[in-house]
């Protein structure tokens, strides 16, 4: 029973690294600006802008969080 | 080849690449301190494995309807890309160490051996099969993610396809012939444009599926790509500064591969 939880979490592990990788807020961030867009897209507002908004938001507070120190 | 066509061959070709030179180390790591043979069955069990999962996906990938594959995809897309991109700008910045094939391949190598020898379903080196089964395999995964989600959204999956395997075949051509780690490529300087290229598209094409119209159509993708790659190459520029260490090379001669 052990080795199959440990194979399960080894392959929940494996596709969490592959898909949402070292810094998961970017995957939030990415999930939310879609939802957003999506939402605004409904009403007479212009949406394309909100994609490269949250880019460019979240790679500096990626990228400011891991630099070293 | 249309501009978009143009931008979605250079980066599937560059980012298969990478991924190819990366495989390459671990088999040639695996191949000389262990057994070639059983890295060669290694090599051929992990393409088996991916040809079930391509043969799976592909035709699954392309029935899902053109906006939801562009709202998932895109986002995958955009957060693969910013991972490469935030990696990137890191090791061009001094944040983080560059990409070396060559110590790679030196740790590979002391791995392997110290490993014990141990015969497996007729592998002569059950150590050297699973080391280049699961090179071949984990990098190959991002490969065919990459064909297929491109290639779909772009209706052009021959065309990535091809890119892929341009990419691929020069890349183990030319690592069979030196029988070295390829560290002469620009691995890193590769991994930054992957990482704007993937960012661009992601963006491009997470927005349409999600509703939103660009300006210009497909044509915006030729303006937000060269104004990713200049925004990250300010971040390279900013977080120079503040790297921990004494006199080292710009991050412009980084970039170019110096």
């Amino acid at each position: 029973m052990n080795t199959v939880v440990k194979r399960l979490k080894d392959f929940g592990a494996f596709w969490y690294d592959f898909v949402v990788g070292d810094d998961w807020r970017v995957a939030v961030v990415v999930l939310l600006a879609l939802l957003a867009t999506f939402g605004l897209s409904k009403t007479s507002v212009a949406a394309w802008w909100l994609m490269p908004a949250a880019v460019a938001v979240i790679l500096p507070v990626s990228l400011w969080s891991a630099r070293k120190r | 080849m249309t501009g978009t066509g143009g931008a979605l061959f250079a980066a599937v070709f560059l980012a298969c690449a990478v991924e190819a030179v990366e495989a390459v180390t671990i088999v040639l790591a695996a191949g000389t301190a262990r057994d070639w043979k059983s890295a060669g069955y290694g090599v051929g069990a992990g393409l088996a494995v991916l040809a079930v999962i391509t043969a799976v996906l592909g035709p699954a990938v392309t029935a899902i309807p053109l906006g939801a594959l562009r709202l998932v995809v895109g986002g995958l897309l955009l957060i693969f890309g910013l991972q490469w991109l935030r990696k990137a700008v890191l090791r061009a910045s001094g944040h983080k160490d560059l990409h070396d094939e060559d110590a790679i391949f030196a740790r590979e190598l002391a791995a392997a051996k110290s490993a014990q020898a141990q015969t497996r379903f007729s592998v002569p080196d059950w150590y050297a099969f699973t080391l280049s089964f699961k090179g071949v395999l984990l990098e190959g995964l991002e490969v065919v993610f990459i064909v297929l989600t491109f290639g779909a959204n772009a209706h052009d999956v021959p065309l990535a396809a091809l890119a892929a395997a341009i990419a691929v075949v020069l890349v183990v051509a030319v690592g069979l012939a030196i029988r070295a780690p390829l560290a002469k490529v620009p691995e890193n300087t590769m991994k930054f444009v992957v990482g704007v290229m993937l960012t661009s598209f992601g963006m491009f094409w997470g927005a349409e599926g999600a509703d939103a119209h660009w300006p210009g159509d497909d044509a915006a993708l030729l303006v937000i790509a060269p104004c990713v790659a200049v925004y990250a190459l300010v971040w390279v520029s900013v977080l120079w500064r503040s790297a921990p260490r004494a006199a080292e090379p710009s991050p412009a001669s980084e970039l170019m591969g110096a």
